[in-house]
């Protein structure tokens, strides 16, 4: 009866133990995003080359591109050069499926979800290009008056190249 | 002007962009023949009591078109009668996507139930005529003296995960202003999908 209780207790104490490391690990957050948030940020980043991926937890392609993305501002990260990854999870998904999802890759970029509900306006509003496929890329740099959309997947080099003809 | 310039190359390039990326409102669709899961070649004009096809890119594969997958078994039931059939082609690549093959679409349509045409395309020429860029994407088409005229672009509904009970159900509602005699109010939407898996060079 005792031991049972001990063992109990020891199982109880490890899976604090162990969450409370796994926090500490990974203290990346995701935020919620307005576009009209989005478009501030990046009318205030002067010269700074925003780089905002569209993906979504479901989404392959998309998944199979985040590294690039990483490797991408990590490569740069003392160039003016923000990598920003927005993702179009239905909100109810935030705790249960991206938050784990980004805990478990580890993703070191900045992470947000899409916080608009209407497609009409929304997909129009990031550019009139976008059919809504995902993956999908903006690129702006508002001092060079760049806006460049992209539907589709990246490879590292097509990533760079992209960046190089954008700063 | 320098800058006016660059302006008015750049919007000239994106009219000429959107005039070449597919069917726009209004236009003539060309008739297909694409091969069904059942083995056997469908054409529009098979269908000869169709008023009007509501032609679907849809795939295995993308968790938003499984969303839809009862919506659109639902869309064929309501309306197939009324004379506007469903005809749903997966714009896939197999090769590059494994899970949209003939066997796997054979497959998914048993599971489901699909009492619709479940047409390939290969090499997308069809896809790449119509413009798809996306599953679903969807094109009602009206059948005319002039051919089957495009009427409606774009999403099924305006609720991917299907609890909203104030959802607008476009295809619907384009459908009934069409049977009615009357132009749809709403001809075009975007909605979040997947890309369509192109066909890699080379392969």
């Amino acid at each position: 009866m005792i031991t049972t209780a001990i063992k109990k207790h020891k199982r109880a104490l490890f899976l604090a133990v162990f969450v409370l490391f796994a926090g500490s690990v990974n203290a990346q957050v995701v935020n919620l995003l307005k576009i009209n948030q989005l478009e501030s940020r990046m009318e205030k980043g002067g010269d700074t080359v925003y780089v905002v991926n569209f993906w979504a937890t479901w989404c392959a392609p998309c998944i199979a591109e985040l590294p690039h993305f990483e490797k991408l501002q990590v490569e740069y990260r003392d160039q003016p050069l923000r990598v920003l990854l927005v993702s179009l999870d239905s909100k109810s998904k935030l705790e249960k499926v991206v938050i784990p999802f980004v805990k478990r890759n580890r993703l070191q970029t900045e992470v947000f979800l899409l916080n608009e509900s209407n497609e009409q306006e929304y997909i129009d509003r990031i550019s009139k290009e976008w059919s809504g496929a995902l993956p999908a890329t903006l690129v702006y740099n508002r001092k060079k008056n760049i806006r460049s959309f992209y539907e589709k997947e990246f490879t590292y080099p097509e990533l760079e190249k992209m960046y190089y003809s954008s700063k | 002007m320098k800058r006016l310039l660059v302006l008015c190359l750049l919007s000239i390039g994106l009219l000429a962009k959107a005039q070449t990326t597919g069917y726009q409102i209004g236009d003539v669709a060309a008739d297909f023949s694409l091969k069904n899961i059942n083995g056997k070649n469908v054409a529009l004009a098979d269908m000869k009591s169709a008023k009007g096809y509501i032609v679907i890119f849809t795939c295995n594969t993308c968790p938003y078109a499984v969303a839809y997958e009862d919506r659109i078994n639902a869309l064929n039931k309501k309306y197939a009668a009324q004379g506007y059939p469903v005809i749903a082609i997966n714009p896939n690549d197999p090769g590059t996507q494994p899970g949209d093959s003939y066997e796997k679409m054979q497959q998914r349509a048993k599971e489901k139930g699909f009492d619709f045409p479940y047409l390939m395309d290969p090499n997308h020429v069809i896809t790449k005529k119509f413009g798809a860029s996306r599953t679903p994407h969807v094109f009602l088409l009206e059948k005319t003296g002039n051919g089957n005229v495009v009427q409606y672009i774009g999403a099924i509904d305006s609720d991917t995960e299907g609890n909203n009970p104030d959802k607008v159900k476009y295809v619907e509602k384009a459908i009934e202003a069409i049977a009615a005699g009357n132009k749809p109010e709403i001809t075009t939407t975007k909605a979040i999908g997947c890309t369509i898996k192109w066909k890699k060079d080379g392969a």
